[in-house]
């Protein structure tokens, strides 16, 4: 080994301290950009490979009940490869040991051969036999929740008939990957299940011989889906049909990639706010660490090295030091990134999990953390090359101060040393409370997504909606039942409301969505604006969400075209009286006697709200169960819990890495910074303690400069992060979520306070070295 | 302990400031032993100048590093005015330090970011019964340079910026080690003018380290050292002030 070489391997020793720390900061940014991207990387391959695998079908379409012969149309249809014809029914199920009613999807499967699309990935268990109608598979989450499996038993009310099934296999299936109920956001795997049952056990459960009422297809390559839809509607129209829709509009395919997207956004800023401010504080301490080896680099050049060796030793130094940072970040960053995957493949239910990230993620990771600490260091090292060897070994000429401002009479001079210290460098200084700022900043951004989940949660499930049970009917009544409802155990109010599936056009741009009808004045679900108000509902006209506004690109006013995907499936024109902001979904809403006069129709429901005496719940509960009409009933409560649940499972576990990561680079930063003040500052301090002056004197010289800096930065960092997040939550929108920007004192409080944390550990470990300065070494030689 | 009257000439006297008993001192790196000190008596009396002369690694640095409680002796003991300085407690020798001991070096250590004033200040502010910084100033001359940086001052005015620093607490004892080192002759007489004129008007008992064999001149008693002992004592007739002195 060339003795520079060795120098470099004694030098990282002796500064293992700050090579550790730096190590650490360029770690942080890595690591939270290979984590993400990794994860992302992962989910979108993992959903790609079990669509393809499993066949998950392109479009699908519902329809009242079409004969089976239609199937062979529809095959016939231009860039049509494959078609199932199926039956989709709910029902209610009652779960042993489970007092609340429980919503069942029923889904047919072939029982002579294997379904062509929507396979399922049997998990235990095997398919329906033929001939045997009590026999179903079930989903693995909801058998998972309830602990059933193969050999139990279920009882179910389908199509107001009372049934027990026998349980005989545990599937998933890429159809229901975000399994979700009527009405709901989260995947709630108690109250909401998938059972498989036998295609011609259902054909006689529902009395559909010979038909069927949905209908899946796989496309060829290249063929234009709108077109296709276009025809199957055509086909299926007379049947009842609402309508087909492609993979982009399915349910759990729409939320997996609203998902994803979400988890884009979240990944796209808060890496980037991370690697960079690890680069700026890598950057920043490097320059400074070199510019304390100014003497030797003096000594160097003065036994003959020339300016691109010592250049390349100094480069190398960096690279070392950023390099150890980058292979810890790479591995920190993959073992969280599966870590991570794992959760949401958990939470989505993948049979399997592919978790190959590309080297590109590693390599850009890397590549920009050694670059911005190059960057950094090679300014100081071609400043210190520049010196003529002598004067580099000299000390370098004490600083020039003024008196600026810090000789005031009452000042002592310790104190005045401090002032000066930061105002001679001022750059410098802010430099520091830059770097302290900016770690504290990104702790006020990954912080506050909890306090913006917070309002979401608070707006959305308290403050919009009063209900206690949503009870979803099987298919619309005349509004007469609300009555019926009102008279049932512990209802204290009803709510009616209705739901119809329909397209809106403005223009070139359109939405498949749906509008609810609901009482000109709702008590118990609002209209409700994130602003706090609860609007109205105009007895005719359209009352829009913002989002779905700017999706069709109409304001208050404006006419929309409504096609009704139903019924007589009427195509009106209806101006839009109001906007109202929401923080989920794309709601529309209308009063129900305008939706009435929209479809031509008598007033009728599908769903009812209901307040509920709490004590009576139960009776309630056993009512709904035996009720045949009832499709679901949906626990505002469950609801909430749920949606915490979630969170807490995936975006909390992910804040918090951030969190932790941020905690590291506030403690990276300050420690460098406190650190280097001591080896730029040691002989005078070592000076002043041979004067006479005791450690807890000199640590106030050194650390009262720190202290000051901390003190600047906390305010401003927390500043910078309410600007970072409010960056992120403007860039962070998709068509379920939009972000407010809400901080809550406390977050700014935790902020500041792991900020001091970080502070006052490294002023400790710092305080620790002063009492090992050399007081006899400053007596003759410097530096 | 008081400080000393301030006396009005530099005639030595007979009580004992600093006395140094079977002083040794041997550094340890990895095998080698380097032996610093090797059994060394000593006796600075109040208000004596003396220099101590030798070439490089001789031990005086090392000696007066242990008189100034900045080192611990391998053996033996030091006292000041009768009582021992205790080699173990790291509070009484900064005590020590900030009571008794005055520190002139060789390469100032000034606080950059303090005025000339604002560098003696320090010290008298923490001191028991310290003279006005302006007055320590200007027994250094330097009465018209108050408040300039030391990177406003040429070598020889920061040196004599730190002797005033050194001796505005008034202490028993100064202690210079080479403070003519970093500096030309001409400017190296006017830092030892300096010092003499203090120990000459405060009576400050100074102990100089030089390798300058003009500088004994000076001096009231001069000790020689060698390989870590004193090789050869004697005392000047007369002291030569330092303006006579030519090197």
């Amino acid at each position: 080994m060339r003795a520079l070489d060795r120098k470099l391997v004694r030098d990282l020793s002796r500064l293992r301290g700050q090579v550790i720390a730096i190590a650490l900061v360029v770690a942080s940014g890595v690591a939270v950009l290979v984590m993400s991207l990794s994860s992302i990387e992962a989910l979108e391959d993992t959903a790609a490979a079990y669509y393809e695998r499993y066949r998950f079908a392109e479009v699908f379409a519902n329809v009242k009940r079409a004969p089976e012969k239609l199937a062979e149309r529809i095959a016939e249809i231009d860039g049509v490869q494959t078609v199932e014809t199926r039956i989709v029914e709910f029902a209610t199920l009652d779960v042993e040991g489970f007092e609340e009613p429980v919503t069942g999807q029923l889904v047919s499967i072939p029982e002579r051969r294997e379904s062509v699309l929507n396979r399922l990935a049997l998990r235990a268990g095997r398919l329906v036999a033929p001939g045997h109608p009590d026999e179903v598979v079930l989903s693995e989450p909801f058998a998972g929740a309830h602990g059933l499996g193969p050999g139990d038993r279920l009882r179910a009310t389908v199509n107001g008939r009372k049934r027990t099934l026998d349980i005989v296999g545990i599937a998933l299936s890429p159809e229901y990957v975000y399994a979700i109920g009527p009405g709901q956001l989260m995947p709630d795997d108690k109250r909401f299940g998938i059972l498989w049952i036998g295609r011609e056990a259902l054909e006689a459960a529902f009395d559909l011989e010979g038909a069927f009422n949905a209908v899946s297809l796989s496309l060829l390559r290249g063929t234009s889906a709108p077109e296709a839809i276009a025809r199957l509607d055509r086909l299926l129209d007379r049947y009842g049909g609402i309508g087909a829709y492609e993979r982009a509009d399915q349910l759990s395919n729409w939320f997996l990639m609203n998902e994803i997207k979400q988890l884009k956004s979240i990944t796209s800023i808060l890496p980037a706010i991370f690697l960079i401010v690890a680069a700026f504080l890598s950057n920043m301490v490097l320059a400074r660490l070199i510019a304390t080896e100014r003497g030797e680099i003096g000594l160097m050049k003065a036994f003959g090295y020339g300016n691109a060796e010592v250049g390349w030793h100094y480069t190398k130094m960096v690279i070392v030091i950023t390099g150890i940072g980058v292979l810890l970040g790479w591995a920190a960053g993959a073992w969280l990134g599966r870590f991570n995957t794992e959760i949401y493949a958990e939470l989505y239910r993948f049979p399997f999990l592919f978790f190959r990230p590309g080297p590109a993620v590693f390599a850009v990771a890397g590549l920009v953390s050694l670059a911005a600490a190059l960057l950094g260091s090679l300014g100081a090292v071609r400043r210190a090359v520049r010196l003529p060897p002598a004067e580099a070994m000299r000390p370098p000429a004490p600083p020039l101060y003024r008196r600026t401002g810090v000789s005031a009479r009452w000042l002592d001079q310790p104190t005045r040393i401090v002032l000066r210290q930061l105002l001679r460098w001022p750059l410098r200084s802010f430099l520091t409370a830059t770097g302290i700022a900016m770690a504290v900043a990104v702790l006020v951004t990954s912080m506050q997504w909890l306090d913006s989940i917070d309002r979401i949660v608070d707006v959305y499930f308290h403050e919009a909606q009063r209900q206690d049970v949503t009870v979803g009917l099987t298919e619309s009544r005349s509004r007469e039942v609300t009555r019926d409802f009102a008279r049932m155990p512990g209802v204290q109010a009803v709510e009616p409301g209705r739901i119809v599936s329909v397209t809106f056009r403005a223009g070139p741009r359109s939405h498949r969505g749906a509008i609810q009808g609901v009482v000109p004045k709702p008590q118990l679900s609002l209209v409700y604006d994130v602003s706090g108000v609860s609007l109205r509902v105009p007895s005719s006209g359209l009352l829009l969400s913002t989002m779905l506004a700017r999706k069709l690109g109409v304001g208050r006013g404006d006419l929309v075209w409504v096609e009704v995907l139903e019924g007589r499936r009427p195509v009106l024109q209806v101006p839009v009286a109001r906007l109202f902001e929401t923080y989920i979904g794309m709601p529309a809403y209308m009063s129900l006697a305008a939706l009435d006069r929209l479809l031509l129709e008598s007033p009728r429901v599908d769903y009812v709200h209901l307040l509920v005496d709490r004590t009576a719940e139960p009776a309630l509960f056993a009512d709904l169960k035996a009720l045949p009409a009832v499709s679901s009933v949906t626990l505002l409560r469950a609801a909430v819990d749920t949606f915490n649940e979630t969170m807490a499972e995936t975006l909390m576990i992910y804040v918090s890495f951030f969190v932790v990561f941020a905690c590291i680079l506030a403690f990276g930063v300050v420690y460098n910074s406190v650190r280097i003040a001591l080896s730029e500052r040691g002989r005078e301090l070592a000076t002043l303690r041979v004067l006479g002056f005791g450690h807890a004197e000199i640590a106030y010289i050194l650390l009262g400069e720190v202290a000051l800096i901390v003190f600047c930065a906390l305010p401003l960092g927390c500043l910078v992060g309410y600007a970072l997040a409010w960056f992120m939550t403007t860039g962070f929108e998709t068509e379920l979520f939009r972000v407010p920007l809400v901080v809550q004192p406390s977050t700014y409080g935790w902020a500041v306070a792991i900020g001091l944390t970080a502070a006052l550990t490294s002023a400790y470990l710092v305080r620790q070295r002063l009492g090992r300065l050399d007081l006899i070494a400053v007596l003759k030689t410097r530096e | 302990m008081t400080a000393p009257q301030p006396k009005s000439s530099g005639r030595t006297e007979d009580r004992v400031a600093l006395s140094a008993r079977g002083l040794t001192k041997v550094y340890r790196t990895g095998e080698v032993e380097v032996h610093a000190l090797r059994g060394l008596d000593l006796d600075l009396r109040e208000s004596e100048l003396v220099v101590l002369l030798g070439p490089s690694a001789s031990g005086k640095s090392t000696l007066l590093n242990i008189l100034g409680g900045l080192d611990t002796p391998t053996s033996g003991q030091v006292s000041f005015r009768g009582v021992e300085l205790s080699a173990h407690d790291e509070a009484a020798q900064t005590r020590y330090r900030r009571d008794h001991v005055g520190f002139v070096f060789q390469f100032y250590n000034l606080i950059p970011s303090l005025t000339a004033l604002e560098n003696v200040s320090l010290v008298t502010e923490i001191a028991r019964a310290p003279m006005a910084p302006a007055d320590a100033l200007a027994l250094v001359r330097l009465s018209d340079r108050l408040d300039h940086f030391p990177a406003q001052l040429s070598g020889g005015e920061q040196q004599r910026v730190a002797i005033a620093r050194a001796i505005a607490k008034q202490p028993d004892i100064l202690l210079c080690d080479e403070p003519t080192g970093a500096l030309d002759s001409e400017t190296g007489i006017l830092v030892l003018e300096a010092i003499e004129k203090v120990n000459r008007e405060l009576g400050t008992t100074t102990a100089l380290i030089t390798h300058n064999r003009m500088i004994a001149d000076m001096a009231d008693r001069v000790f020689c050292f060698g390989d870590g002992r004193i090789v050869d004592t004697w005392t000047n007739e007369r002291r030569r002030p330092a303006h006579e002195l030519e090197w």
